[in-house]
């Protein structure tokens, strides 16, 4: 029996708010509130939302050399990562396949990680195999909550002044109405904004201090997914997995240069080889030149019929204001511009292998 | 004149033997914004249970199920370039279809107004 779906410090808030609430992940969660998954789409293109992203797993990594450690379960140059800093990074497994994306800032006296709610059961025990000497611990008490918007520094800023200093992938400790927070520029909707973990008991509160903003309103998972679509930005579980190399992800740009030559972590050998050789299969963007969505799982064709691919995330853009979708396809198929056909209920429809994102990604350099 | 509803949230307005059928009002509002419609043409035929179209939110996609048998006259066109009309007017200039209905016993089988009311609570 599965258990009942468990509730962040914000599930009150989403109620009052009006939030559609539906188990994602084991979390009861808001899919959208009364201005609707297109409104909340364009609040955050436009000015700023708020999502509460409570249910990923917020870890402390604290001991003595945890970025060289990290550095033997994910291809990331973690070991130079400076202090103040965050990077994207993933573990890998011994095939060159993805285990799970996070983010890992180097806080001064310990690493900061956050990984995906579905992937929390696994990634904590996997860290804490793996780094020798290091303490894994798994934050409870601790909502995250992000604002996202090109207005969200004037939102997070009105109240944390510091905030406005930072530029996209910067962290600091800072206070919000007298309490003690960790403001990260960063998200996961392609736009400006931030990441802020916050005691548990205190983050209702100031949730409410961010939304009281004019321009700041809720979003929901909904709007979370659209945007990071557009954004061209993989979803575990969808876009990456175990069976997925980050090569054939398109994600060499989240391995750096001194780890793409030296390898040692897990999987290496395939994924210098893809770097060398190239891969059979490529995620790229998707156009479909009709109306219809593309969703997950839909069946690509070349324009003479054969397979040569797979959906896995697509949906309808609100602020491309046309379907949008990601998929692998084989390599020779990937080139941007190539006409392509999508089965979609039975009937293939046209469509274009198209340059990710579909909307330019708009962050504090 | 008069209006059916189906269990699966469709409305029917009959006159003689030609219906007009959508989506109620309350299944649009749970579909959320729809952005994309698929429906059959003018002459398919089809039976009470076929799918006979595809309503497509942002979110998800859902099927249209016939609640009778018939035959479609006309599909409303509006949708395809404003698939956005079905939310504003579920139960007006959103209609799906007119049809010709080919077996007027099945709409014994369907609700009136005050029944679907209590159907949806």
């Amino acid at each position: 029996m599965a258990d009942a779906p468990k509730r962040t410090p914000l599930y009150d808030l989403h109620v009052e708010l009006g939030g559609k609430m539906v188990d994602f992940a084991g979390w009861e969660m808001p899919v959208q509130y009364p201005m609707g998954i297109m409104g909340e789409h364009k609040q955050c293109r436009e000015k700023a939302a708020l999502f509460d992203v409570s249910h990923m797993g917020q870890v402390i990594l604290r001991g003595e050399n945890v970025g060289e450690k990290l550095e033997t379960i994910c291809p990331q140059a973690f070991k130079a990562l400076k202090e103040g800093k965050a990077r994207y990074g993933f573990f890998t497994n011994e095939q060159g396949g993805i285990m799970d994306d996070l983010i890992v800032a180097n806080a001064g006296d310990h690493f900061f990680a956050v990984v995906n709610a579905s992937m929390r059961h696994q990634d904590i025990p996997h860290m804490a195999k793996h780094l020798d000497g290091v303490e894994v611990t798994e934050l409870f008490d601790r909502a995250l909550v992000a604002v996202q918007g090109p207005k969200a520094e004037d939102v997070v800023g009105t109240l944390c002044p510091a905030a406005r200093d930072l530029k996209f992938m910067e962290t600091i400790l800072g206070e919000i109405n007298g309490v003690e927070c960790r403001i990260s520029r960063l998200g996961y909707t392609g736009e400006d904004g931030y990441e802020i973990s916050i005691p548990e008991d205190k983050a209702s509160d100031i949730a409410r201090a961010f939304l009281a903003d004019e321009n700041c309103e809720p979003a929901g998972l909904g709007a979370r997914d659209s945007l990071r679509l557009e954004a061209g930005l993989c979803l575990y579980g969808n876009d990456i997995d175990n069976d997925t190399s980050p090569i054939e992800a398109s994600l060499i740009w989240a391995i750096q240069k001194r780890r793409r030559e030296e390898g040692g972590f897990p999987g290496a050998d395939r994924i210098q080889r893809e770097i060398a050789e190239g891969t059979e299969r490529k995620l790229v963007g998707i156009k479909p030149e009709g109306r219809a969505p593309a969703r997950h799982g839909v069946e690509v064709q070349s324009t003479d019929g054969e397979n040569i691919g797979v959906i896995t995330s697509g949906g309808f853009g609100p602020t491309a204001g046309c379907p949008v979708a990601m998929g692998y396809v084989i390599t020779a198929h990937s080139a941007p511009g190539t006409k392509i056909n999508l089965l979609i209920r039975g009937k293939a429809q046209a469509a274009e292998i198209v340059s990710l994102p579909f909307v330019q990604q708009n962050y504090k350099r | 004149m008069t209006t059916y509803y189906s269990e699966e949230h469709e409305w029917m307005t009959v006159e003689g033997d030609i219906a007009t059928l959508g989506i109620t009002a309350h299944a649009a509002e749970q579909l959320g914004e729809i952005v994309y419609v698929e429906q059959k043409e003018a002459g398919d035929t089809f039976g009470k249970g076929d799918e006979i179209g595809v309503v497509e939110s942002v979110k998800a996609a859902s099927e249209i199920y016939a609640p009778v048998n018939g035959e479609v006259v006309e599909a409303n066109e509006v949708l395809t370039d404003s698939p956005a009309t079905l939310n504003e007017g579920a139960e007006g200039d959103g209609w799906l279809y007119k049809i010709k209905l080919t077996d007027q016993s099945q709409l014994n089988d369907l609700m009136d107004l005050d029944a679907y009311k209590a159907f949806i609570g």
